[in-house]
């Protein structure tokens, strides 16, 4: 037997703090310990993302629970030294509240982590990913043994008791969708887990894939039980390599131990799963054109009727849902539907995983239960806006999102709250913006990527946004007209009204809340001739005050040579030759540089 | 390992628990002062010796925590038992050999080792 060690040193292994240097903290810490006889008493583990991303790498101590932030190679000496022998806690590696600068040593106490209710994330980053024992330690395959202990119209009924809604942006009736394909005739049926994540700034999908790979299996092959089917396909983007490493690695585990496979449990039933690696395009998120890409076929939405419920894959009915959807699977099982279905809202049942990017001190995953307000995201967990500047605006539900203002923020988020206000939940994607951003600038990003993206089976959809975009690109450049507004307004709603997916439908979306709330911010483009938050180059314009003491830096870092002055003289910008790039503001020393 | 039943899931679970019992909240600490005095005096065994005597005896909720010099270093190592809801009490003096006495007694059954107890906080 493994001998019982007495501190847990947790690593983050997820992609964030693998690509801010934790690959080189786990060998470094292992070879330490060695050094010292302790790697018997001191086990080091990998774990998966704890949603902390920006203050990677992350370490975790236990039994403290201490929790480091932007640990070294370097820094490993000292917390084996002061720390693991000592029992003296690394103050300058501690986590710092942002408001008020005081170190936080627990874990349990960052604000960040304290209004978050960790459901599908709960074992994230506290299990190592690549041991299915760590997860039946963690209550892992307990929701499968009970669910296939009941009948499958039973499990049916948990899930539809849970008032669990799908995850990846529909929000339609997960226990209803079951309830189709398990109606559906047909003796082979299909479950498919779209991993497919591709709105900008959105990883909570990746994240339950790396760090609790076992818990996606466990809620499809309960589903697959429950709807009648044998095999199961997860399709997941290969820019994901990790996310399909280690549900490669848990899917051989599951198939050694007969988690997988023939006979589960000994109930008697079969489940396989295959892994599916998608190229990356973001129509392929839309289940019809997922199920073509599977066969092997373009990545094309093709009218429904009928639904995948009934004709999916290869043409057999199919159940297809979002990753962070099953993720919430096995703990409804294991712990009743009820239990979930006490948080939330009266229509929006659980929690929901968010992905706070942006102008926001915690960048991060945050899963909080429904009907919190954007408020308490953005201020409590997210710990407000940086530099203290003002907010203005949060854009929610990825591209295809809307942007909510100030007057929003109180507003208690669930699926109708958020259409209602014009954005949408989408599939959590929240990105926090201040008053140095310009919204038809924003819009026009989002529009960039859906134009982008447009399969292009519809023309609304592949002309329309591209016609949009152009529009906006006017305005921005300043060449934007009166009629601009209104056009952009009545293209929308073609767009919305003739394109076949939900790309299409919600492509206007960003431009259309932006117009709903942010009006000024566009006319003041055509009207006044103005970025108000000056932004968009065409407005810029670079100007040198008294303040300037002739030192000449501006001059030698300005790349168009558009700077002229003798030194200890004061400088000139020629505007003709500026091209706005800024740095010349950047670098004066004294503050004599304006930008308006 | 093949797991056929709840039974075999169950057992594992076990096992598995036991093992990460560091990353969850536990009952009774058990803390070994390990600052230079008592390193030097042998604390390093000493907190080898408990952490092969839980294991052995496989008790769960247990966690094992080290600090540093408390100002009574003539009596090092020093041992501290916290049981939950009860006074902390100091062992002093602790040799490997006393390390299965105080895990019995005090840890499982409750009894503080009256003859190697320094204080009671």
């Amino acid at each position: 037997m493994e001998k019982l060690a007495r501190a847990h040193v947790l690593v983050c292994g997820g992609t964030g703090c693998s690509s801010s240097g934790s690959k080189e903290i786990i060998p470094e810490m292992r070879d330490k310990l060695k050094e010292k006889g302790m790697d018997m008493e001191v086990k080091v583990v990998e774990t998966g993302c704890h949603g902390l991303c920006e203050l990677g790498p992350l370490v975790i101590v236990y039994p403290e629970g201490v929790f480091y932030i932007r640990v070294k190679p370097a820094d490993v000496d000292e917390i084996i030294e002061n720390h693991l022998i000592k029992g003296r806690v690394v103050e300058r590696l501690l986590y710092r509240e942002p408001a008020t600068l005081a170190t936080v040593p627990d874990y349990d106490d960052i604000a960040f982590y304290k209004k978050q209710k960790r459901y599908a994330l709960v074992n994230c980053g506290h299990i190592n990913p690549e041991s299915l024992e760590e997860y039946i330690g963690a209550d892992g395959y307990e929701g499968l043994a009970k669910a296939l202990s009941m009948k499958p119209e039973e499990v049916i009924g948990e899930v539809k008791k849970s008032g669990l809604r799908g995850r990846g942006g529909g929000g339609f009736p997960t226990g209803n969708k079951w309830q189709f394909t398990r109606a559906a005739a047909g003796d082979k049926k299909y479950v498919i887990c779209n991993a497919d994540e591709g709105d900008p700034g959105a990883f909570m999908d990746r994240s339950v894939l790396e760090g609790d790979p076992h818990r996606i299996l466990e809620g499809m092959i309960i589903c697959g039980y429950s709807v009648g089917a044998d095999e199961g396909y997860i399709y997941c983007r290969a820019e994901y390599p990790l996310a399909i490493k280690r549900l490669q690695g848990a899917i051989k585990q599951a198939m050694d131990t007969g988690l997988l496979g023939e006979n589960i449990l000994g109930s008697g039933f079969n489940f396989t799963i295959h892994i599916k690696e998608g190229a990356g395009a973001f129509v392929c998120g839309e289940e019809t054109a997922l199920i073509a890409s599977i066969e092997g076929r373009r990545g094309m939405p093709r009218p429904r009727p009928p639904f995948p419920a009934n004709s999916g894959l290869w043409g057999k009915p199919s159940n297809i849902n979002n990753v962070e959807t099953f993720a919430n699977i096995p703990s409804i099982l294991r712990d009743g539907g009820d239990y979930f279905a006490s948080q939330g809202t009266e229509t929006s049942k659980g929690t929901k995983v968010f992905a706070l990017t942006g102008k926001i001190n915690n960048t991060g995953l945050a899963e909080v239960p429904m009907g919190i307000t954007m408020r308490e995201i953005i201020y409590d967990i997210g710990g407000g806006i940086p530099d203290g500047k003002k907010f203005k605006a949060v854009q929610i539900g990825g591209p295809s999102g809307g942007c909510l203002p100030e007057q929003l923020l109180d507003l208690a988020i669930d699926y109708e709250s958020l259409t209602k206000a014009g954005a949408m939940m989408g599939s959590g994607g929240l990105v926090v913006m201040d008053e140095t951003t310009c919204m038809v600038d924003v819009a026009r990003y989002f529009l960039n990527f859906t134009q982008d993206e447009s399969c292009g089976k519809c023309t609304p959809c592949r002309e329309g946004t591209k016609r949009m975009l152009e529009i906006l690109n006017r305005i921005c450049d300043g060449h934007g007209t009166d009629d601009d507004i209104p056009l952009l307004e009545s293209l929308a709603s073609s767009i919305k009204a003739g394109s076949l997916c939900a790309l299409g439908q919600t492509a206007p979306n960003p431009v259309l809340s932006t117009l709903n709330f942010f009006r000024n911010d566009y006319e003041a483009h055509i009207k006044d001739h103005k970025c108000p938050a000056g932004v968009c180059a065409a407005f810029v314009g670079y100007t040198i005050t008294d303040n300037c003491r002739g030192c000449g830096l501006c001059k030698k870092v300005c790349p168009v040579d558009a700077i002229t002055g003798e030194i200890k003289g004061k400088h000139l910008i020629d505007p003709n030759k500026c091209i706005k790039c800024g740095a010349c503001q950047a670098k004066c020393p004294f503050k004599a540089i304006d930008k308006g | 390992m093949v797991i056929k039943n709840l039974d075999d899931l169950r057992k594992i679970k076990e096992t598995a628990k036991q093992a990460t019992s560091a990353r969850h909240e536990n009952g009774t600490q058990v803390i070994v002062g390990m600052g230079t005095c008592g390193i030097a005096a042998g604390a390093r065994t000493v907190m080898t010796a408990i952490l092969e005597e839980i294991s052995r005896r496989g008790i769960q909720n247990v966690s094992v925590m080290q600090t540093g010099c408390i100002g009574m270093c003539q009596r090092e190592p020093l041992v501290d038992v916290v049981r939950p809801g009860e006074p902390r009490v100091t062992y002093g003096n602790v040799k490997p050999e006393d390390v299965p006495r105080i895990i019995s007694e005090h840890l499982v059954n409750g009894r503080i080792v009256g003859d190697l107890v320094v204080a009671k906080i």
